[in-house]
């Protein structure tokens, strides 16, 4: 009789520790906690700035600091990450086919890269203005 | 048999990742960046500015729509990974996330109305 295999169970909370693609897996899905709460501070702005000049004021106020640059350096990161992320699978996601033949994966990556880069520099633009 | 309204919602999902791709790194750099990089002239958040760019339906159109996606977006992504993380109460995590965007859904088209 054989002994009983040795099944190591996988641990439910640090599983994605184990391997990078599945950290890189973890990153993807976290970028949006920070997304999530960095829409929510803007609808908060918003509210501010609904409740007239001196709310909105302090908002801004209470957003300068050590505590919303820390946030914002963090956002900043898995904002890009989501952009690289979501990129990247965009030729999965839509494949497209030219002339009969498929459109290679690169094209459709970069494409998006181009759009991003317009799309950054036009409101750039007009927050300048 | 009922259509299922998976398409519906994979489809808001897809809109609100493709749009927060697009455009949350650059409201980032904008909204918390420039003021105190100086990148930007002082008064590009001031007041005056933002309500009188909220004065406009469109505008408050367009702002809603990206807000709104970005936020279910980020809802529905949260409340699948909390699953991934070991949190496995799974209605309480709907509550949190879907509650969130909710009240953030609420409080933005106030805001836009009062504007």
């Amino acid at each position: 009789m054989s002994r009983r295999p040795y099944i190591r169970e996988p641990s439910k909370t640090r599983w994605w520790l184990e391997q990078p693609r599945y950290v890189r897996y973890m990153m993807r899905e976290i970028s949006a906690l920070f997304i999530g709460i960095y829409a929510l501070i803007l609808v908060v702005g918003l509210v501010q700035l609904s409740r007239g000049q001196a709310a909105y004021e302090k908002f801004l106020a209470s957003a300068e600091g050590a505590t919303g640059l820390v946030f914002a350096a963090l956002a900043m990161f898995f904002a890009i990450y989501h952009t690289y992320s979501w990129f990247q699978v965009t030729p999965k996601a839509m494949p497209l086919t030219y002339d009969g033949k498929p459109v290679p994966g690169a094209i459709i990556i970069a494409a998006h890269w181009f759009g991003f880069v317009i799309v950054s520099a036009a409101l750039w633009l007009l927050a300048r203005s | 048999m009922g259509a299922s309204k998976k398409p519906i919602i994979w489809g808001l999902f897809a809109a609100g990742g493709t749009v927060s791709a697009f455009l949350v790194p650059v409201l980032i750099l904008i909204t918390c960046f420039a003021a105190p990089l100086g990148l930007l002239p002082a008064d590009a958040l001031s007041y005056e500015r933002l309500t009188e760019l909220t004065q406009h339906s469109f505008n408050k159109l367009v702002i809603f729509g990206v807000l709104f996606l970005v936020m279910w977006h980020a809802a529905h992504r949260m409340c699948i990974t909390a699953h991934d993380l070991g949190i496995r109460n799974d209605k309480l995590v709907m509550f949190v996330c879907y509650g969130l965007a909710a009240i953030g859904t609420l409080l933005l088209v106030l805001a836009l109305l009062t504007l």
